[in-house]
């Protein structure tokens, strides 16, 4: 890699040396660097667990490094603590909301900066900085709206509105457009866009390298905790970026050729595995949140589900897999699943990659073979108790199978990555006898590599002859697997296309809910 | 004339209720479970009666009341929030010790295993449970006043707003800057003094201490936190219900209608159908309990 101290640019915004983090044995950052111009977007690349939030999170002030010089304006800040690293204009838009939800809008953006009139909160104060930045920036939220009632998209310019209420003029935002539809990405842009032409600085942690071409000026890239390569964004390419964060050459979702992929079985040919006819749900305060949806998927299709998060796609997949009550019909195969208990509808073949791993998939504190067996422990029992030694055998082979790191049955999940933890679960849900699979987010916060083998897998399980429902917020990961493409806003499909209809312009009105089809 | 009367007796069983409520909501919002309220309010009503018989003054009783109850608070805070404790065992153990503790003191002090002798307190002992001896009393005003004081403290003030913040959301806090421990701290400090009040008030109006006097009031005070779903304003409400349930149990004592059992259960049956989500599901501050930040 180039050497970072020998640019002859100005002094840079931010530099970090060599910078070094443990936690207990694990080494996070272990001798990273970043030198980041003033006024530029630079893009911080890598694999999950390649160590960039730590780095951010040692930038911001919430870790101190373990050794490592770290300057900001060419000041030597190594160390500082959270209220230095504000007072001095840095600000860190986190990847998981640091956003009190039963507060309002205005409340979080001065919490700890409060306004004050004599010894009393000022709110009306508090409303009016909300909107004079709102103004501003063109990150429009409604101050006195309680965060809790925000969507994701709202929420995250409020994460923005907080940094730069504290005067952040280098803005760090890790993964910001995780939980965003494309319009919105675009209006993130825009928004980033205009905040460096007024002369800041903003460091951007993505996977998505797409994003990283379309946004960035120079990016750095990391690897196991090390920074293995810098390089300006004009003149690279994904798959450079992308062979530099995995250390070979990776399949990159955005590559798959849609040719490719067997032509969709005529519905009526065949019968449809999974059927969904008139499914309506309610939330728990009575509100509709999925409205009379009807699909069905054949065997050996993929049907991918996008739209922006919070539209109904966690009630319609938990009311099929059975952890949510709802009206309609669900059958698999012929059979009637809704009278069936989640185990009984495992049982009748139906096997569900949960959207939130440690909520819904895991017992993060049972060893890595427990969590293997989970909801199927009734097939490794040896009279009334559990049968350890196949439970054992089974594990062993699906670490090998999907390569789960540390290959050790007996840790914690815990223990493990986020891109491992999640390796557990799709080694779990795809080893069982299944004729229709539930992918919720099966790929979230996983690491290119990961995804890579992930999607391989669905698309095997849809070359078996099973019926795939994929849910994804990633357009692009919808797009690459999918043999049909339905789009859910406020709880209805709304559009549902062939694949080779579908594409980021043709779905974005739809996620957005400015047209309707179906 | 009766239903004055009823007003009144419910106002004075009230006050300890709506001390230790206080105490117990800004304890919870700032995420630590306010199980302690019992223990504080036993060690206040020690201390109440222990400095008003040393000084003659119920003053100086009320003050080492306040001083005793954030004693007890200040073991509770550093157990749980510097040494990350789980606050429900080191909970009952502050309740245990103030149990152990003013017994074993009551016995120094006072040469006695079941009560102190008497001690002046605000009110003459001959003035009754009207209204006239509770208007004499400051800490019947105190009880008032902490309601309102409380709400204005969590709602209008930079601190309520950060005990908010870290009873729900610490790591969001801690992000912009705020001393999460030291908000807790400060919270749980305030609810001992608080709930350390209440009980120089119940002391100090039956001019004694007598061992285990709190009989169960503190959690009553807990209850009604829940109850009062973690808002001051809903919490002495819920005071005031649970204290008219005793009033009608102490008026039906007399009447001989109902078995006395069956009414001395109305206060305890009534907290337990109120908790039991008859008013609508209660969700408690996301941070209640967590030993961790993160």
């Amino acid at each position: 890699m180039a050497d970072p101290s020998a640019s002859t640019a100005p002094t840079p915004a931010i530099r970090l040396r060599d910078i070094v983090k443990s936690f207990g044995p694990v080494q996070a950052n272990r001798g990273a660097e970043l030198e980041v111009a003033r006024g530029e977007i630079h893009a911080l690349v890598g694999e999950n667990g390649a160590g960039k939030s730590t780095l951010m999170r040692v930038l911001a002030g919430m870790y101190a490094p373990n050794s490592g010089q770290m300057a900001v304006n060419g000041r030597d800040v190594t160390g500082w603590s959270t209220a230095d690293a504000i007072a001095a204009g840095v600000g860190m838009v986190h990847q998981h909301f640091m956003l009190v939800p039963t507060l309002t809008v205005a409340e979080n953006v001065v919490l700890g900066s409060e306004l004050t009139r004599g010894p009393v909160l000022d709110r009306a104060a508090a409303e009016r900085a909300v909107r004079e930045l709102s103004e501003r920036t063109g990150l429009v939220v409604p101050p006195h709206a309680l965060v809790r009632e925000l969507s994701v998209g709202q929420a995250q310019r409020v994460e923005i509105l907080k940094t730069l209420y504290r005067g952040a003029k280098i803005l760090v935002l890790d993964e910001p457009t995780a939980v965003l539809s494309p319009p919105e990405v675009q209006e993130l842009w825009t928004v980033l866009r205009a905040l460096r032409d007024q002369g800041d600085t903003i460091v951007l942690i993505t996977h998505k390298l797409d994003e990283v071409i379309d946004i960035s000026e120079t990016i750095t890239v990391m690897r196991a905790g090390r920074t293995v390569a810098r390089m300006p964004t004009a003149g690279t390419t994904p798959q450079a970026i992308a062979r530099a964060m995995v250390g070979r050459d990776v399949a990159l979702a955005l590559d798959a050729d849609y040719a490719g992929v067997p032509a969709v079985q005529q519905l009526g040919a065949v019968p449809a595995l999974l059927e969904v006819r008139e499914l309506s749900v309610s939330s728990a305060a009575g509100h509709p949140v999925v409205r009379n949806v009807e699909f069905s998927i054949a065997p050996g299709e993929i049907l991918g589900i996008a739209g922006v998060e919070g539209n109904g796609q966690t009630e319609l997949i938990e009311a099929i897999a059975g952890l949510r009550a709802a009206t309609g019909t669900i059958a698999l195969g012929g059979r009637d699943l809704m009278p069936l208990d989640v185990r009984r509808r495992g049982d009748a073949g139906l096997s569900h990659i949960p959207e939130d791993r440690h909520e819904r998939a895991l017992v993060l504190d049972y060893s890595v073979a427990e969590n293997l067996v989970l909801g199927q422990q009734h097939r490794f029992t040896r009279g009334a108790a559990l049968d350890t030694g196949r439970i054992l055998a089974h594990a062993r082979a699906l670490i090998t199978h999907y390569d789960i790191r540390p290959p050790d049955a007996a840790l914690p999940a815990r223990a493990l990555s986020g891109g491992n933890q999640q390796k557990i679960v799709v080694a779990r849900e795809m080893s069982r006898d299944f004729k229709v699979l539930l992918a919720a987010q099966p790929t979230r916060g996983v690491d290119v590599g990961a995804i890579e083998f992930i999607h391989a897998r669905l698309r095997e399980a849809r070359d078996q002859g099973k019926a795939v429902l994929l849910v994804s917020a990633d357009l692009a990961e919808v797009l690459a697997l999918s043999d049909r493409v339905a789009v859910m806003y406020g709880g209805r499909i709304v559009a549902l296309l062939p694949r080779s209809d579908a594409s980021p312009e043709t779905l974005g009105p739809y996620m957005t809910g400015a047209e309707r089809a179906a | 004339m009766i239903a004055l009367a009823f007003f009144a007796q419910t106002l004075r069983i009230a006050i300890p209720y709506l001390l230790a409520a206080a105490g117990g909501v800004m304890s919870e919002r700032a995420g630590l479970i306010g199980l302690t309220l019992e223990g504080y309010m036993l060690g206040g009503a020690f201390c109440a009666v222990a400095a008003s018989f040393a000084s003659g003054s119920p003053w100086l009783g009320v003050l080492a009341a306040v001083a005793g109850g954030a004693l007890l608070a200040l073991l509770y805070a550093v157990s749980a929030i510097r040494f990350r404790a789980d606050q429900v065992v080191v909970g009952i153990a502050i309740n245990l010790l103030a149990i152990g503790l003013t017994r074993f003191l009551l016995r120094l002090f006072f040469d006695s295993s079941s009560n102190s002798p008497r001690v002046a307190g605000f009110t003459s002992q001959g003035s009754g449970t009207g209204f006239g001896a509770l208007v004499q009393n400051p800490v019947v005003w105190l009880g008032i006043a902490v309601i309102p004081a409380a709400a204005w403290l969590l709602y209008r003030t930079p601190f309520g707003l950060r005990v908010r913040a870290v009873g729900e959301h610490p790591a969001a806090a801690a992000s912009v800057g705020v001393p999460v421990a030291r908000v807790r701290y400060l919270a749980v400090l305030v609810s001992g003094m608080l709930a350390g009040l209440g009980g120089a008030y119940l002391a100090l109006d039956q001019h004694q201490f007598t061992d285990g006097m709190t009989a169960g009031r503190g959690f009553i005070a807990l209850a009604a936190t829940i109850f009062g779903r973690w808002d001051p304003l809903r919490a002495g409400l819920a005071c005031l219900l649970f204290a008219a349930a005793e009033t009608l149990q102490i008026q039906l004592q007399g009447t001989q209608a109902i078995p006395s059992q069956f009414v001395e259960m109305i206060p305890y049956a009534l907290t337990i159908v109120a908790l039991a989500g008859v008013v609508g599901r209660a969700v408690a501050p996301a941070a209640l309990g967590k030993t961790t930040i993160e």
